[in-house]
């Protein structure tokens, strides 16, 4: 369905060459005298699939919020793209290459399709509000070209036959899917997936994997991702780290993830026997 | 999509229909169709439209409530006040001018207000915006020498009729529709859907805010320069909580984000004294009543008030007549975005 | 002026006192709502003007002071019950946007119905057979009875509440569901009894201020809740929302300023004086003087 670098030409100039698309140095971040997140280090290279496991409560929706700055951490620093990110709000977190989807699904409920996936291309076409208001010809041009680059969007998930629908009528898959167009259409060096399989069964989860493997090769873009099924962890993910009570307690490759006792412990608790 | 309308025939149908509407109602007020109350109430119909539909971008395309549009009202008023009294110009032209001078300002006070006030969230965005609108009829009341104090202003020239006022309601209409049908609308509409949504796709929210507000302080200042000459008489009494009530009334009964609805509201309850008036003597008594009754009913059983955010386009409907007649029937319609 | 007047700035700190302690009694009623179910009461304000008219009523029917006191007061938590019964309880899931045009139509509903029933006008307020208001002397410094009985009612009520609010279990009911609605429930709290014993407390604290208010400004009018519970809600605003303590400090806050600002012969800018202490205070800390930030959960 994707023919494999279409959606590469056109990434922004800020992806080239970059040691990498996402680097943490002992990130952390209190809430009140409850250390949600602390001592995180993670580096995230171009194009590579990361994922990020934990049991619940163990601050990975939180690492989430601090890379695309809903929260500003208490200690570290991040790197997005070579770039400091300190100064930064989410908005702009998200122009310098970061985007993400939700745990529990923020589409704009009362928008169609397609115009969800146009908020995601805001930042795409520079058309002021004078000529938008008056309808001058670069109005025409850039919503051309917008409704065409949503379109092309929407077909990765072959989701251009709703286009037109109310984004809230969509079955919880589709509006999952939804999403993460929404969030490629911001042009992203890095796709963070809050996660993306919950509440899909074993054939749609086995798709989503097709289609985030997809996803990184067409786009050429770094993901990271937090899930609970294992199955599609391992079998997606080519580095995976583990946080546990917002501390990283494990990181490397799938296969040295399955055998790592501290995990499993993490996991399962102290082996009894 | 073939059987689509292109959009310069849509442009084209609008612009007619609208020069029907004007060159009509003109035509049948000139031959007298109408008596003296019936024509004032249609011109009071018209401010209030204006004021509804400028007070729907913030209320139901931003999500906001905000409590100050008298205070907008005023500012619009008294500044157009001043310059057509001042007898710099005359006619038509002063007339323009002057709605212009008051939006300006008024969408100035809107930008500088807005600033502050959406680093406020919900209820103290409502209460914020309350408090400066009470500033600003504090402040008309207290220099006496320049606003006349509280019996305010008298002997405002009377520009408005019918062509004129229809003219402005539909400039106002025209405008925000474009606004809010491109991709700054759009930006504005997930505003209100989910802040950090829109946030993480990039929009700038807090511009966005400030830039629907202020353009609704644009045109609740032009209503404002409007009602002010049409009354003849401004006063800060006027501007107080109960008109931005009467405004918020019709917007929520319109259903939010509608604006269809807010342009049926208004011209509904703004008529609906005339229509009362000969059941009821006293209707001016019950009228706050009604209102505040009309809120609490339809926040309870249809907060999405009676169009809901449907709203109404002339071409789309020309559009589905054109194919129930001519294209085979199950061809799906495509809505213009 | 060489000299600061000391008696007079005494005096007049006595009248602040006055104003804030009323203020105070209003806007813990608006801050304790809020905390609970996250409403913007906007009828709070006129639920003073309700206590003023009933008290008014009792008064000319030759109750006595008691028991028109008594009236006043639960007449207040009566009408805030069946507000909270009627208007709001239907919408406890609906939008934060629908509860506060709900709470603006009660409001406008509750001024124009005394409006119909008591006209616009303004009535006489027959606040000596209330309480007595006699000068009082101390040492040099004169001083009204009214002045001192309110900040002494003033401060016994608020001692009542905080006792109230720690030391009953319906009590530390309403906190743990101002703390979290849902779990609360899920604790097995009767959330319907407690939002219903909120307004109830709130709006007795109303009726003491309304009577407070009256007794110091004889006149009672359809309106008058409109500005008085404005500017309690900002006392409110102003200490924190949803803190008791930040309630007190607001409405003190709110009445030194008024006091202060016609002290100085600016008495035609005090609404202006208060609100633009409100936009400054929230500019700075948008929480309020004693609040928490509350921050949504993404």
């Amino acid at each position: 369905m994707i023919v494999r670098d279409m959606h590469k030409s056109i990434l922004p100039k800020r992806d080239q060459n970059v040691k990498a698309v996402i680097e943490c140095k002992g990130v952390g971040i209190d809430f009140g005298g409850l250390c949600a997140v602390n001592d995180f280090n993670i580096l995230i290279k171009k194009e590579e699939i990361c994922g990020l496991i934990g049991p619940n409560g163990a601050g990975k929706t939180t690492v989430f919020n601090l890379l695309t700055k809903v929260y500003t951490p208490t200690r570290g620093v991040m790197y997005l793209n070579d770039k400091n990110t300190k100064s930064m709000n989410s908005i702009e977190a998200n122009q310098s290459g970061i985007a993400r989807t939700f745990q529990n699904i923020r589409l704009f409920k009362n928008m169609t399709v397609i115009e969800n996936v146009l908020v995601g291309l805001h930042n795409e076409e520079n058309c002021g509000i004078f000529e938008s208001i008056f309808r001058l010809s670069k109005y025409w041009r850039s919503e051309d070209l917008l409704k065409k680059r949503a379109m092309e969007l929407l077909s990765i998930f072959g989701m251009t036959n709703v286009a037109d629908h109310i984004s809230s009528s969509l079955s919880y898959g589709s509006q999952r899917r939804l999403e993460i167009i929404r969030a490629l259409a911001t042009r992203p060096s890095i796709l963070l997936l809050d996660e993306p399989a919950a509440g899909m069964n074993s054939s749609e989860t086995v798709e989503l994997m097709e289609n985030i493997k997809k996803i990184r090769d067409s786009f050429g873009i770094a993901i990271l991702l937090i899930e609970h099924d294992m199955n599609l962890v391992m079998g997606v993910c080519e580095t995976i780290g583990v946080l546990n009570y917002g501390v990283l307690i494990a990181k490397g490759t799938p296969r040295e993830i399955q055998n790592n006792p501290v995990v499993v412990e993490a996991y399962l608790g102290k082996a009894k026997e | 999509m073939k059987n689509n309308l292109s959009m310069p025939v849509r442009y084209v149908i609008n612009i007619l229909s609208i020069i029907f509407f004007l060159v009509l109602g003109n035509f049948l007020l000139k031959i007298g169709l109408f008596g003296r109350a019936q024509v004032s109430t249609i011109i009071q119909s018209g401010i209030y439209i204006i004021l509804a539909v400028s007070l729907n971008i913030v209320v139901g395309y931003l999500g906001h409530i905000p409590l100050g549009q008298a205070g907008f009202m005023a500012i619009g008023g008294y500044a157009a006040a001043f310059f057509w009294k001042s007898g710099i110009l005359g006619g038509e032209l002063a007339f323009i001018i002057g709605i212009i001078i008051a939006g300006i300002s008024s969408g100035l006070f809107g930008f500088l207000i807005s600033m502050p006030a959406f680093r406020l969230n919900g209820d103290y965005f409502a209460i914020i915006t309350l408090a400066f609108s009470e500033i600003i009829r504090s402040v008309l009341i207290n220099f006496p020498k320049v606003t006349g104090g509280a019996q305010g202003l008298k002997r405002i020239p009377k520009y408005s009729n019918f062509f004129c006022v229809y003219s402005i309601v539909i400039i106002v209409c025209t405008l925000i529709h474009l606004i809010m049908k491109s991709k700054h609308g759009r930006a504005i509409l997930s505003t209100r859907e989910d802040e950090i949504a829109s946030k993480s796709c990039g929009v700038n929210i807090r511009r966005y805010k400030i830039f629907a507000f202020t353009i609704s302080a644009f045109f609740t200042g032009i209503a404002g320069a409007v009602y002010a000459t049409n009354q003849g008489i401004i006063a800060p009494s006027e501007y107080g909580f109960m008109k931005s009530v009467d405004v918020l009334v019709m917007v929520v009964l319109g259903g939010m984000g509608s604006m269809i609805g807010s342009i049926t509201a208004a011209a509904f309850l703004a008529s609906l004294p005339l229509f009362l008036q000969s059941v009821m003597k006293s209707f001016n008594n019950y009228r706050m009543i009604v209102y505040s009754f009309i809120l609490i009913i339809i926040m309870v059983f249809k907060p999405s008030g009676l169009f809901g955010n449907y709203d109404f386009s002339f071409s789309a409907i020309l559009e589905r007549i054109i194919n129930r007649l001519f294209v085979s029937k199950n061809e799906k319609v495509h809505e213009n975005l | 002026m060489h000299r600061f007047n000391w008696l007079l700035i005494f005096s007049q700190f006595i009248n602040g006192l006055q104003l804030g302690s009323i203020y105070a009694l209003i806007s813990l009623g608006y801050s304790m709502v809020y905390g609970i179910i996250m409403l913007l009461n906007f009828a709070h304000g006129d639920i003073i003007m309700v206590g003023g008219y009933i008290a008014l009523i009792s008064i000319l029917n030759r109750f006595g002071p008691f028991i028109s006191v008594f009236f006043a007061i639960s007449g207040c938590a009566v009408i805030s019950v069946l507000i909270e019964r009627l208007a709001y309880r239907p919408l406890r899931k609906a939008s934060k946007t629908s509860l506060l045009i709900t709470a603006i139509g009660v409001s406008i509903f509750l001024q124009n119905l005394a409006q119909l029933i008591f006209s616009a006008n303004g009535r006489p307020f027959p606040a000596s057979s209330i309480l007595k208001n006699n000068k009082m002397r101390f040492g040099k410094i004169n001083v009204n009875s009214v002045t001192i009985i309110t900040i002494l009612i003033s401060i016994i009520s608020m001692l009542l509440l905080v006792i109230l609010v720690h030391k009953t279990k319906l009590g530390k009911a309403m906190r743990a569901v101002s703390e979290d609605l849902e779990s609360g429930q899920l604790m097995g709290i009767n959330i319907d009894k407690v939002i219903s014993f909120t307004f109830i407390l709130g709006s007795s604290l109303a009726g003491i201020a309304s009577i407070m208010f009256c007794c110091q400004y004889p006149l009672v009018n359809p309106t008058m809740g409109y500005m008085i519970g404005m500017k309690a809600f900002i006392a409110a605003v102003l200490g924190g929302i949803g803190s008791i303590p930040g309630a007190v400090v607001g409405g003190f806050t709110i009445g030194f300023v008024e006091i202060f600002v016609s002290a100085i012969g600016f008495s035609a800018w005090i609404d202006v004086a208060v609100f633009a202490v409100l936009i400054i205070v929230l500019l700075i800390r948008p929480f309020g003087i004693l609040g928490r930030r509350l921050t949504e959960k993404v």
